[in-house]
């Protein structure tokens, strides 16, 4: 069918391409063919692959292709043919600003049309009908390009990192080049010209952004040129045409996709918007031309990649300088002034920017709900505020890709080095407009499942027979429908009730599980929180144990609960510790609290069953007096060592007694020295630095804690670990339990009651409110032709396929990385479902359910254009950090610059527009891929300045674990923001500006916050009002350096930026202290660490320096 | 006659000693010969209300070896205020004291009256009474609310400044600290694994810290109370609370399973709390048990209910699995508490057995009691418990603890052991001969908890070669030294010395025990008569009693009745008069006529046969008779049979199923159960409602006068005695049946005519038969 269907279309869609060059054709070829499937529309599936198939087959690559002629924005006179040929170069150039209104004006409809074409031919479409009216091939392809561009090639880079057997995996998934390139690109142009801009300066938006995006990259004055240039010109293209029309767009996004962009553009901007242009046909035809028509074409290209070389041989002149990063000594400034000057008078700073992307993709996505009715859509950018309509994909807070577009064969995916992963975050919290996931109960028979896999029911399974069965769309296996379960097909051979069941028709639910998947074939009961206090000496001192006391209180009214229950199910329980355990008889019926002493720590056990674990309310009084008394009975304590593994089999054994999942709150203050299973030494050793034996630093002292995690898993024993230490504390050996058990940790160094209240009782309060699952499982079932093979976050794996998590909370995620097992078609796509069996905080059973289908290509170009460099940043990161314990820093490094270096080089070699070896070509989606790679190899982990112990180092890279994209994207690149530049009356956050020092002005206030820290910076000249309505002093030289509370003034700034500093707390699942910091003081230097685009004392490279090494190593690899 | 029944009462009530002969045999060989080995019942801390302690210190012998204390068989010269130690001889000064002694003004421990004087010792810290509960829980829920009150009730008897000490186990075990205000707090140890006394004490915190704190005050005691043991003055309120909030034990016990009960960790922990912190100190651990231990160390049966715990069949077969390891467990407890001067109770209240059969040595090693009922919801209990705290006439507790007992022997005799409530301290010493019998090897014992009746039983034998009899004149003197912690705190010592000689030449009417006249051993071969009339047939019976169950512990059961038959068949040949191979010729003597039937009763007894007990009643019935005085022993062995009829008084009958007759009320006091038994008129009259009657007044008091005297039994007794109240064919008459000699029985019932008694379905042998018996094998030439 799809074939057919897609066929005719082809036609026509090739007439309209003549305009273009021959790629569009093809990808058009593919849409159009996509379109007439509206027919398959019924069933999504049944489209898609339509899609897919005729778009594969020559035509498909051809739009990569065109994806990446837009990178030839480089300078090369061809790509401003392509501009000229497009149009797109006018626009860009011309009226950026008309550009981008158009692009706003367009975006939506973009928005839509992309989703459309890439996830099934009905949306494609849709979108298309609309915007096509001028010319629905035109708009199409533009659709095509622009998404194409964008996802894939970024998040492709993510993986590249280490390993080259991910890399090697992760790239074969492009199966749906065709379509998603175009498609991405359409959406890759805008970000470009974002970037563009904001790296630029404000007014680039317009024409200028373009330009200067394409600048800009080449860092150097050549790198600049080459890398945002490119981009620019795409970005330029793209965007309007994203927004626009179709039409319009459509040459852009080519343009930009090209990422190829940067390439050309240094040597001569202004030709670049015309050269780009015709530098992604170039690149096209060059490489797609060939490619279209059979793959192995891509393989000539690669060969060719000589020729490339001689293609950029004449622009050479000019991009040579850019090019060179190395060559190009000082930063930007130099560079860029030329560049700007040479093409369009772009600002200095015009190497890409990870503001003006985020910036740009806010205005474009950001208005639009994202609705994930179409396979294989990249979803807007973590940075973005946006609504998810669930249409059948899962929404990108539960599930993002690092590219949506996966290469069709592990041959592909191992050329483009671009990991495949998927960062899943199984109980994402939602802005309260979208709906929480429904609840299904499918009564005593349980979920229905295929039988072979596994898998359950889901909005892909194909119903067959009059609905008498279905077809697994994992394995194929043909399973029959239980006759309760039966219902007709309609004319499109859908059920005629797929409206009616979330489990037909959306992306995530939940399934009611039954007594089947219980432990013990036993309904669970509620689980329990234990809260374990150590009351050692330190702890007494600092006043911890008062103020946690205290505050245990009133928090213990706030446990989580399940939907509008009146109180929670959660039962409590007591224990201290020094050298020995107390635990707590907190009983109702007594009239005080009874302690029992267990001192036996070598052999743990729970001396109590009945009155441990109670109900809050039923026992208050009892509580109330227990949390009255334990700081007077500890008052006088001499007691400093303490125990620590004892512990947490304590609370585990409990919980075993009970035979309830449940969670662990400890608080805990040093290291456990006292004689007991899991003692530890004091192993911190600052020498081990850069030598081989650093690894050690990270990897836990004792194998005794992995043991015992895994005993706490089988039980459903989730840690959460609060640490208050004074000194080394071992953080990386205490902390493998929460880590394994899916816990949190969290560390308060020098804790003192004054200083570290707010902050420990916000992150307490928070912790102990979040909804939680516990004692699940997590499994990633996939399409036949890929498969999970590895994962990473805070969790225990007993197999190879299934995730253990004692407990789960909302703020977890792991990261799994996809490898080929086969070859994967491009009309089916691929399909990801991910399985969470877990304990509700009611002690419910219940299994959530998440699907995504993804796009499969077999052009490069596809996977570029459809990636997403946060995730992909996102999983390196921590597939980096995983490194760190088996191999030295160094060589971790290596292979994370190597990487990306090969994802950058494949693309330079197989989608982008010929150019001289001089240039730096950055895949659109990937062009932020350098600057945050750069800040992942620059973090404490990689690379520890002097005053960052060792315990922090493990901290950081176990909080990396389980971050989701949006904690790594600001954790790695902080946010900056200039305070008095916007009008005080405006209550949008201000715009932010780059993490360098050059952006600050002394004359001005900063926030800078990273997810974990939060800085106040004030510049030396600052105006005195308004240090006096911020501090309420009258000179800048009496403000409190290391101040971390702003006093409470009422004035409208003062009104303002603490409710900025609040809302920024909001945001972040743990609260951020505050830190006044003054320019030219002491504690800037602290604060400069966060500066990410400077130079690092610890001798990170700056942006544009590595940017250079990053151009010389891509180089290399090409020739 | 009469004058040595007197004499040994005499010396009963006097010294609290009973030897088995009082009229020693001249030579190893012929003490061989007399076949009833020379040995004594003593009875340390006999009630001596006319007895004042003395408050001195005793005058010891100097030479370093012998240290035996000046006594009234020393010869003295006042002149020279000297005295000749009758022990080994030596010449001793009087110390400076002693200066004004002469003929006329001796002190105490010079009179003859005073061969038992008790000195009061002034020095050295005064120690508290130390009581440590260690309470199971895993009780029903009525037994626990009993066994509660009782001990609340007893917080009431303990003097103020005693020191208690609580422990609760069942799954876990918990030692709780008494100081604490608002939370009470205990320790918590896991009930499977054994700890050392250095890990209990780790744990508890007993090493190093609390000890600043408790110096702070030193005044209060002059030892350091811990954290767990305090003056009951102090935390009277708080420890009755505590116990009245004692839950049962909280661990499901799911069906088919018995409760977890760390028995064996609990006793541990209890044992290693007073090791480290009140060693040599005179303490109390009180176990309160309602069932096995079922895990841990020391465990005796699963937690399996389809697993009974053993039987005796089990044990024979070797099929206890446990036993053997829990019982080493047990013991290596009972003798950790036993060198720090602690003794342990049991009391165990449980329908079926608790494993008294492997906790056993606890108690007996100890001193300790052992208290054995169906439930702590008995009066049987709650009476028993209740008479621990009785108190004498000075309103002093009827208990003494960490006493030592030291035996010295003048050079013809030698010490081979003791059986009784002792552990042996090991001292060789010139006096301790290298034959063992019971515990020996040792001069002195260790009795961790004495009683007024605590009874030893010492056994002796004489060094001389039949070459070289003790010399003509020689005097044969044993001084017993028990040094103890009375229960007024104050440590004291009563000292014992007795002596006793052969009356070779001299008449039995001649007094014995005193100087006079000539003296010279007794030369068994040519005096016979004499050393016969000087046999304590009572004595010698119980102390061949102890010996026959010490050995039962460690033998097959045959064998040591085999022994005991060719004992009593060996002394009928050495003392009966007969003509060889005529048995209707055989004669005893009265001072030997009432010890066959000893012996036959003794055969037939719990402590012997292990037919229809379980282990655990044999263990607590031989406990019982290795510490119990003579009379009460002899009662355990042969129970005593009272009648009452309208046909006179009530009168002692013979212990025989003739004895049993329709119009008797018969009372049996077996000393573990008193059995009021109505013959069958009898009961039938009570039915009939006779005694409600006004005309038939007299017979209801017949029917209240075994009442009364049951009652009387009932109160004196410790520990109290299951009380029967049967009548003529009740359920309960087996206890009656099962004692008395089956002189008639289905075999030989017409023989005897159907008039009187009752018969007795049994196969065991009568006495009658029993004696036929062993009259012909004595008077056979083969053995």
């Amino acid at each position: 069918m799809n074939v057919n269907q897609s066929a005719p279309p082809v036609p026509p869609f090739g007439q309209p391409q003549p305009v273009y060059p021959g790629y569009h054709q093809s990808s058009y070829g593919g849409q159009p063919g996509s379109t007439a499937p509206p027919t398959h529309y019924g069933a999504y599936n049944g489209p898609v692959p339509g899609y897919q198939e005729t778009l594969a087959p020559g035509v498909s690559r051809a739009p990569p292709s065109l994806g990446a002629p837009p990178a030839t924005t480089a300078q090369t006179p061809c790509g401003q043919a392509a501009y000229g040929q497009f149009g797109q170069g006018d626009v860009q150039n011309g009226p950026s600003s008309t550009v981008q209104m158009q692009r706003l004006s367009g975006s939506q409809p973009f928005g839509s049309a992309p989703l459309a074409p890439v996830v099934s031919q009905p949306t494609v479409l849709q979108p298309y009908g609309p915007l096509p009216t001028s010319s629905q091939v035109t708009a199409q392809l533009a659709g095509m390009q622009i998404s194409g561009a964008m996802a894939p090639a970024p998040p492709t880079l993510g993986l590249g990192y280490g390993p080259p057997t991910s890399l090697a995996s992760a790239s074969g998934s492009f199966p749906n080049s065709g379509l998603y390139g175009s498609y991405s690109q359409g959406q890759a142009p805008p970000l470009s010209q974002t970037q563009g801009h904001p790296g630029a300066q404000p007014p680039q938006r317009s024409a200028p952004p373009q330009a200067s995006s394409f600048t800009p990259p080449a860092s150097g004055g050549p790198r600049m040129p080459s890398m945002s240039g490119p981009l620019l010109p795409g970005q330029g293209f793209g965007g309007p045409p994203v927004s626009q029309p179709n039409h319009v767009s459509s040459p852009p996004p080519q343009v930009l996709p090209p990422g190829t962009q940067m390439t050309g553009p240094p040597g001569p901007p202004p030709p670049m918007h015309s050269s780009q242009q015709p530098g992604y046909q170039l690149q096209q035809n060059g490489s797609f031309g060939p490619g279209r028509g059979p793959q192995p074409n891509y393989g000539s290209p690669y060969p060719g990649a000589p020729t490339f070389g001689s293609q950029p041989g004449p622009p050479q002149p000019l991009p040579p300088k850019r090019l060179d990063p190395d060559a190009i000594p000082s930063p930007q400034l130099n560079e860029l002034p030329p560049q700007q000057k040479t093409r369009h008078r772009i600002d200095p700073d015009a190497i890409p920017s990870p503001i003006q992307v985020i910036e740009d993709d806010r205005n474009n996505r950001g208005s639009e709900p994202f609705v994930t009715g179409v396979r294989g859509q990249v979803p807007p950018l973590v940075t973005t505020n946006f609504l998810v309509k669930d249409q059948g994909n899962a929404s990108p807070r539960y599930i993002r890709c690092t590219s949506y577009n996966i290469p069709c064969t592990s041959d592909m995916a191992k050329q483009a080095q671009v990991p495949l992963a998927a960062v899943i975050k199984p109980l994402a919290r939602l802005p309260p407009e979208e709906a929480s996931p429904y609840v299904v109960d499918h009564g005593e028979s349980g979920p229905l499942r295929c039988n072979r896999c596994k898998a359950y029911m889901c909005p892909f399974m194909q119903f067959i027979e009059g609905g008498r069965r279905f077809q697994c769309c994992f394995c194929s296996c043909i399973n029959d429908v239980p006759p309760q379960y039966f219902q007709h097909l309609d004319h499109t051979g859908k059920r005629v009730d797929a409206y009616d069941r979330p489990e037909l028709s959306l992306g995530s639910y939940e399934f009611l599980a039954t007594v089947d998947y219980c432990k013990n074939n036993k309904f669970p009961s509620p689980p329990a929180f234990i809260f374990m206090i150590d009351v050692s000496y330190n702890a007494i001192r600092s006043g911890l144990v008062r103020l946690l006391c205290e505050e245990l209180k009133s928090l213990l009214d706030c446990l989580p609960r399940e939907g509008r229950a009146e109180e929670s199910a959660i039962r409590v329980g007591f224990v201290t510790y020094n050298k020995v355990l107390h635990f707590y008889n907190v009983k109702s019926s007594l009239a005080q609290p009874q302690m029992m002493v267990v001192s036996d720590v070598a052999d743990m056990f729970v001396p109590l069953l009945d009155g441990f674990l109670v109900n809050v309310n039923e026992s208050r009084a009892v509580i109330t007096s227990l949390l009255d008394q334990i700081p007077e009975m500890f008052a006088d304590t001499r007691e400093t060592e303490t125990v620590f593994a004892p512990v947490i089999q304590a609370g585990m054994e409990a919980l075993k007694a009970a035979e309830c999942a449940g969670k662990l709150f400890l608080f805990h203050t040093s290291l456990p020295i006292a004689e007991a299973p899991g003692k530890l030494k004091n192993r911190d050793d600052r020498k081990l630095i850069n030598t081989d034996k650093e690894k050690t630093l990270f990897q836990p002292q004792t194998g005794a804690y992995q043991t015992l995690a895994k005993e706490c898993v089988a039980q459903g024993c989730c840690v959460d670990l609060f640490l208050f230490p004074n000194q080394y504390v071992d953080v990386a050996t205490l902390c493998v339990v929460p880590q394994l058990t899916g816990g949190s940790v969290y560390k308060y160094a020098c804790f003192q009651v004054e200083n570290d209240q707010e902050r420990f009782l916000s992150d307490l309060r928070r912790d102990v409110q979040k909804v939680v699952g516990f004692d699940a499982v997590m499994r990633v079932r996939t399409s036949t032709g890929i498969r999970a093979v590895d994962f990473f976050g805070a969790f225990y794996m007993s197999n190879t396929t299934d995730v253990e998590l004692a407990g789960l909370d909302g703020d977890k995620t792991v990261t799994v990385e996809f490898k080929h097992d086969d070859r994967l078609n491009e009309e089916s796509g691929a399909l990801l479902q991910c399985a969470l069996l877990y304990t509700s905080c009611a002690g419910q059973r219940r299994l959530r359910i998440h699907n995504l289908a993804l796009n499969c290509c077999t052009q490069l170009a596809d996977l570029y254009r459809n990636c997403e460099t946060d995730t992909l940043i996102n999983y390196m990161a921590k597939f980096a950090y995983r490194g760190v314990l088996n191999s030295p820093v160094k060589t971790v490094r290596d292979a994370l610059i190597t990487q990306c270096a090969q994802i950058l080089a494949c693309y330079r070699k197989n989608c982008a527009s010929p150019s001289s070896a001089g240039q730096l070509i950055l895949p659109e989606c990937m062009k932020l891929l350098p600057v945050y790679l750069n800040c992942v190899l620059k973090s404490d982990v990689l690379q520890p300045g002097a005053e960052v112990t060792t315990d922090d180092r493990a901290y950081v890279r176990q909080l990396v674990t389980s971050m989701d994209v949006a904690e790594t994207n600001v954790f790695f690149y902080p946010r900056l923001l200039p305070l008095t530049k916007s009008p005080i009356e405006s209550t949008t956050e201000p715009p932010a500006v780059r993490a360098s020092e050059e952006r600050l002005s002394d004359g001005d206030i900063y926030l800078l916050e990273n997810g974990l820290n939060l800085f106040l910076w004030v510049g030396a000249s600052v105006q005195q009002g308004v240090v006096q309505s911020l501090f309420s002093v009258s000179s800048f030289s009496q403000i409190t350096s290391g101040l971390s509370i702003l006093p409470v003034l009422d004035n409208p700034l003062s009104k303002k930026v603490r409710g900025l500093v609040d809302s920024l707390r909001a945001q972040r699942s743990r609260y951020m202290k505050l830190i006044v910091v003054k320019q030219e003081d002491k504690l800037e230097m602290l604060f400069k660490h966060f500066l990410v685009e400077d130079k690092s004392l610890s001798g990170g490279a700056s942006y544009v320096d590595f940017l250079c090494h990053m151009h010389k190593e891509i180089r290399q690899l090409l020739s | 006659m009469a004058t040595y029944l007197e004499f040994i009462q005499q010396n009963e009530e006097r010294d609290g000693v009973r030897f088995s002969w009082n009229v020693w045999p001249s030579s190893r060989l012929e003490a061989t010969r007399m076949v009833v080995p020379l040995a004594c019942l003593l009875t340390p801390l006999r009630e001596r209300p006319d007895l004042p302690p003395v408050q001195y210190e005793p005058v010891l012998c100097s030479r370093p070896t012998c240290k035996a204390i000046l006594n009234p068989l020393c010869q003295v010269d006042y002149r020279a205020k000297l005295w000749a130690c009758n022990f080994c001889f030596q010449r001793n000064q009087f110390p400076p004291a002693y200066t004004g002694i002469s003929e006329v003004n001796q002190p105490a421990e010079l009179m003859p009256q005073f061969s038992t004087i008790e000195y009061v010792i002034q020095r050295g810290p005064q120690s508290p009474l130390i009581f440590l509960y260690v309470v199971d829980t895993c009780l029903e829920e009525d037994d626990l609310q009993a066994l509660k009150e009782s001990l609340q009730m007893s917080l009431s008897l303990l003097p103020p400044d005693a020191l208690v000490g609580l422990i609760t186990f069942g799954r876990m075990v918990q030692v709780h600290e008494l100081s604490c205000e608002g939370i009470s707090k205990s320790f918590v140890f896991r009930g499977t694994k054994d700890l050392t006394a250095k890990q209990i004490q780790d744990m508890l915190g007993l090493t190093t810290p609390a000890m600043p704190m408790q110096q702070a005050r030193p005044q209060e005691h002059p030892f350091v109370s811990s954290r767990f043991l305090q003056p009951i003055q102090k935390i009277d309120m708080n420890l009755t609370d505590l116990l009245g909030e004692l839950q049962r034990d909280p661990w499901p016990v799911t069906q088919g399973k018995r409760p977890l009960r760390s028995t064996g960790v609990a006793l541990s922990i209890a044992v290693g709390l007073l090791e480290g912190t009140f060693p040599n100190t005179g303490a109390r651990i009180m176990l309160f048990t309602g069932g096995p231990p079922t895990q841990g160390p020391g465990m005796v049966v699963g937690d399996e209910l389809k697993v009974p715990i053993r039987s005796w069949h089990d044990i024979e077969k070797d099929n206890a699995r446990f036993m053997k390891k829990a019982t080493k467990h047990y013991e290596m407890l009972a003798n950790r508490a036993a060198t720090n001067g602690h003794c342990i109770d049991i009391y165990a209240c449980a329908l079926d057995q608790t494993g008294l059969l492997e906790m056993k040595c606890c108690a007996n090693l100890t001193g300790g009691h052992m208290v054995m009922g169906d439930s702590f919801n008995t009066s049987l209990f709650k009476q028993t418990f209740q008479r621990i705290f009785s108190k004498d006439f000075n309103g002093n507790f009827r208990m003494a603890f960490g006493a030592t007992l030291e035996v010295k022997t003048s050079r013809e005799l030698k010490i081979a052991g003791a059986v009784g409530p002792c552990v042996s301290l090991n001292v060789k010493g010139p006096c301790v001969s290298e034959n063992e019998l019971g515990v020996g090897g040792t001069s002195q014992w260790k009795i961790c908890g004495l009683d007024p009746t605590s009874t030893l039983g010492i056994y002796f034998e004489v060094v001389n070669q039949h070459n070289a009899p003790i010399p003509q004149g020689g005097r044969g003197a044993i001084q017993f030294v028990t040094q103890y912690q009375h229960s007024s705190t104050q440590r004291r010592i009563r000292v014992t010395t007795v002596a006793r000689k052969a009356r070779f030449l001299v008449s039995p009417e001649c007094k014995p025990g005193t100087n006079s006249g000539t003296v010279s051993w007794a030369d068994a071969q040519s005096h016979l008569r004499h050393i016969e009339a000087a046999f304590d047939q009572e004595a010698a019976a119980v102390l061949m009693a102890r010996l026959g169950v010490f050995r039962a512990e460690s033998e097959e059961g045959p064998d040591v009745l085999r022994w005991l038959d060719r004992q009593l068949i060996r002394l009928c040949q050495k003392f009966g008069q007969y003509n060889k191979e005529d048995p209707t010729s055989f004669r005893l003597s009265d001072s030997f006529s009432l010890y066959p039937q000893f012996m036959f009763h003794l055969r037939r007894s719990p402590f012997l046969q292990v037919f229809n007990n379980s282990p655990d009643e044999s263990s607590y019935y031989r406990h019982h008779f290795a510490r119990q005085d003579l009379t009460q022993s002899l009662i355990m062995i042969q129970p005593i049979l009272y009648s009452y009829s309208f046909h006179g008084p009530p009168e002692p009958v013979l212990l025989d199923s003739s004895s049993i007759l329709a119009d008797r009320i018969l009372l049996m006091d077996t000393f573990f159960q008193i059995v009021i038994y109505l013959g069958e008129t009898i009961a039938q009259w009570r039915k009939a409602g006779y005694q409600d009657m006004p005309e038939y007044e007299n017979f209801k008091h017949l029917l209240q006068a075994p009442l009364d005297d049951a009652q009387e039994i009932l109160q004196a007794r410790f520990p109290m005695p299951r009380y029967i109240n049967t009548e003529h064919g009740g359920s309960q008459a087996r206890f009656l049946l099962s004692k008395v000699n089956p002189s008639q029985t289905h075999n030989n019932l017409y023989t005897w005519g159907q008039e009187t008694g009752a018969p007795i379905l049994t196969d065991d042998v009568s006495l009658q038969v029993f004696m036929d018996h062993l009259k012909k094998l004595a008077v056979s030439s083969a053995c």
